[in-house]
């Protein structure tokens, strides 16, 4: 489906205005600016998305309303009989839920230091955001930077709201991290001497986003699942955790498994239990497309709060500026920061710039939805949505012809498999839901406020504070991953096997709602979105 | 400017459902009722986890695509494959090296190759998956690391080869050879893990991590902003 011919009649605008504007740069808010835009336009701050949950660890704590409904939701196992006396199916030092990147790192660190690990994860190895993640990873691995440097940015792009101690591991972590990756033969863009190729993303100082071509996120992923492969480590696949054991001391002791097939239920012990379960955009806050892997459903932050783990900036979510919005079949998904990093940039429906192009994602995106909303500059779709265009041919004007296919390859074949040829044709986009900025909160080593229950990944708060930068998230994942996998190997030897299985915190839980009647009929974790028309 | 939606027949392992034309595959099995387990993952073509065939109603030629980025069509008959049981070798990367010798113990059956072609006609991301087998059976792991970057490993070029050569896992071999032992090393990024790692680097960002949040809004605000 190539654009309508009401579409190519409005992108003449588009065309008209291109040249003018080669090589100008459209000017950067002020701080005042910044925050008039966000208070007025960024979903955080619309109200009526909100409400306080009722039941909990952080009981009257401010919560978007379709994860509040999660979180007061009934156990899955409810109504099922459990022998949690009985010998458990899988007894091991650490067990990771979630086979993602955070996931895939914490295994191969707890397996290096000696511990034996299983991973359970939902749907396949691999499968999650970080295989979806294109434009980069972020590292100050350049003589003019430091990760000093990169902190200011993290903090700065974060509102200063980021616990530091996790904003100080994450850039100091970061050039061990790409080194790691490098050593563990991730194909990186470089030059001859091998030399990284690095470009600025939204809100850095110095450029430091690394990349795999587009494919940055996939390259990492399947080189770090090729890696625990290798390493001979136990993977069960289409398999859920429902909930959280813990033991006789209120510890974390294991976890309830869910065979997603034969749908039975499996008891695994550990003496450790890392959370990797990744983020909400499944749940799509406020009816917003969502560019998140289909297993995002927050099934970790569920379970991890029924057992006591305290959330972090649960209300703050990422709208990424540039979401697909047309042709219909790319709604909602991601169009890479590294398409604006090359010098792409956002136009309203009379071919003009309204915002640099290159402001944080939560700026960038509340300028977009005033375009639309306030001055009703969008362009107007068939499909009845309003959208900016992203004009994607200004990048071969600026860095000559051929930049697209090797710098973005995947967004060229997406677009081309639904007749767009980018290279030619400005994209149409619309803020899509992206990630969830908070989560349960972590110490620098990846604890939660539960004893022996450790978080990594998106799953986690604190790092970002309320807005995450492009290219830490896929460095957050690793850094923390490898953090907790470490700290819950180490704790693992000092733990003797968990005695006094018990599931006491989900009775608790459920005498809450109860009392408060806050649950109705929902039950939780819903482990898979619905999508089923009839 | 919204425009009625035609809808088309389309044959879900052989039982026949109408969706909307505009629908991927992936969202026409949603909208026939399927609530999907296997075959989807990311939903925008980069997992591979949702490789389908299917056929055009009297047509012989049987084509491919992920669900996830091909639109249904009126007499489509599909199938997913959720799953392909290709082998993977183990290795360390440290032990190995790339070389013809090495690569000919873990994945002997790359050198069986007939030339039929039918890994490049089935892969969905366009990849010319034969050529780099022929480059790995060279030695040039330099140029089958390059072609077979794009490579999702959905899995459709296994279920199609005549000697069970399972590429995309020696495609990624092929590529973490090439880029562990080919490809060198950035020389900077090792001279700065040193440097933290030997501590030379917590005055600085200690500093800022002890700092007001007033004195590093400031700094935040005047930051130097490389071109």
């Amino acid at each position: 489906m190539s654009y309508t011919p009401q579409l190519k009649e409005l992108m003449k605008k588009v065309e008209e205005t291109r040249a003018s504007r080669v090589g100008v740069n459209f000017p950067r808010m002020s701080q005042e600016e910044r925050q008039d835009v966000l208070e007025k336009f960024h979903p955080d701050y619309i109200v009526d998305g909100f409400r306080e949950i009722k039941v909990g660890v952080n009981k009257g704590s401010r919560m978007p309303t379709e994860m509040a409904d999660v979180f007061e939701s009934w156990s899955r196992l409810r109504n099922v009989e459990l022998d949690l006396k009985a010998e458990p199916d899988y007894d091991v030092d650490v067990l990771i839920i979630g086979g993602g990147g955070a996931g895939a790192s914490a295994a191969l660190d707890a397996h290096a230091a000696g511990a034996d690990v299983l991973i359970a994860t939902k749907l396949r190895f691999g499968d999650a955001n970080t295989m979806m993640a294109q434009g980069g990873i972020q590292a100050a691995d350049k003589e003019n930077d430091t990760p000093a440097i990169h902190y200011l940015d993290v903090v700065g792009g974060g509102r200063f709201e980021n616990i530091p101690e996790l904003a100080r591991a994450l850039v100091m972590d970061a050039p061990l991290v790409i080194k790691w990756l490098e050593d563990m033969g991730t194909m990186f863009d470089k030059k001859e001497d091998g030399t990284m190729i690095t470009i600025h993303g939204g809100g850095t100082a110095r450029k430091r986003m690394h990349a795999a071509r587009d494919y940055t996120g996939a390259e990492i992923m399947r080189t770090l699942r090729d890696e625990v492969l290798n390493k001979g480590i136990t993977i069960i696949e289409f398999t859920a955790a429902v909930e959280l054991i813990l033991d006789d001391h209120g510890r974390a002791a294991g976890a309830v498994l869910f065979n997603l097939e034969t749908e039975q239920y499996m008891i695994a012990r550990a003496k450790t239990v890392i959370i990797a379960t990744g983020g909400s955009g499944r749940l799509h806050y406020r009816g917003f497309p969502t560019s998140n892997h289909y297993g995002a459903t927050a099934d970790g932050l569920v379970i991890g709060y029924r057992a006591g783990a305290k959330t972090i900036y649960a209300d703050s979510i990422q709208y990424h500026p540039t979401g697909g919005a047309y042709p219909p079949q790319l709604l909602g998904l991601l169009v890479t920061e590294k398409t604006r990093g090359l010098g792409a940039t956002p136009l309203n429906i009379k071919g003009e710039q309204f915002v640099y192009h290159l402001e944080t994602r939560d700026v960038e995106s509340s300028a977009i939805i005033r375009e639309c909303e306030e001055r009703n500059l969008g362009v107007p779709l068939p499909t009845g949505i309003t959208a900016v265009w992203l004009d994607s041919p200004l990048i071969e004007l600026t860095h000559g012809e051929g930049t697209i296919e090797r710098q973005l390859p995947a967004m060229l074949r997406q677009f081309q498999r639904f007749d767009v040829d980018i290279r030619k044709e400005p994209m149409l986009i619309y803020p899509t839901l992206h990630y969830q900025n908070g989560g349960l909160l972590i110490t620098e080593n990846g604890q939660s406020t539960v004893e022996n229950l450790y978080v990594a990944g998106e799953a986690a708060g604190g790092i970002h504070g309320t807005n995450r930068l492009m290219g830490n998230s896929l460095l957050d994942i690793i850094v923390f991953g490898r953090r907790a996998g470490r700290d819950a190997a180490a704790k693992s030897k000092e733990m003797p096997a968990p005695q006094g299985l018990n599931l006491e915190h989900v009775a608790s839980y459920h005498r809450e709602l109860e009392e408060t009647g806050a649950a109705d009929d929902r039950t939780g974790p819903i482990l898979l979105p619905h999508y089923t028309h009839r | 400017m919204s425009e009625e939606i035609k809808m088309v027949d389309i044959f879900l392992m052989g039982k026949r459902y109408t969706v909307p034309e505009t629908l991927t595959i992936m969202d026409a099995m949603e909208y026939a009722g399927y609530q999907l387990k296997r075959g989807c993952g990311c939903r925008a073509g980069f997992c591979g986890a949702c490789a389908t065939v299917y056929r055009m109603a009297g047509d012989y030629e049987l084509k491919v695509g992920l669900a996830c980025q091909t639109k249904v069509e009126d007499g489509m008959y599909l199938a997913q494959i959720p799953f392909f049981p290709g082998r993977k070798a183990t290795f360390d990367l440290e032990e190995i090296r790339p070389s013809t010798a090495h690569f000919a113990q873990l994945y002997p059956e790359v050198y069986r190759c007939l030339g039929c072609s039918s890994c490049t006609k089935v892969c969905p991301q366009d990849i010319d998956v034969m050529q780099y087998i022929a480059y790995i059976q060279r030695g040039d792991f330099k140029k089958a690391a390059d072609i077979s970057f794009d490579c999702l490993m959905c899995g459709l070029c296994v279920s199609r080869c005549p000697v069970n050569i399972v590429h995309y896992n020696a495609a990624l071999t092929a590529r973490r050879l090439y880029s562990r032992y080919i490809a060198k090393p950035d020389a900077f990024l090792t001279e700065r893990t040193k440097a933290i790692e030997e501590g030379k680097l917590d005055a600085e960002i200690d500093a800022l991590v002890s700092a007001e949040q007033e004195k590093l809004q400031e700094m935040y605000n005047n930051r130097e902003i490389e071109k």
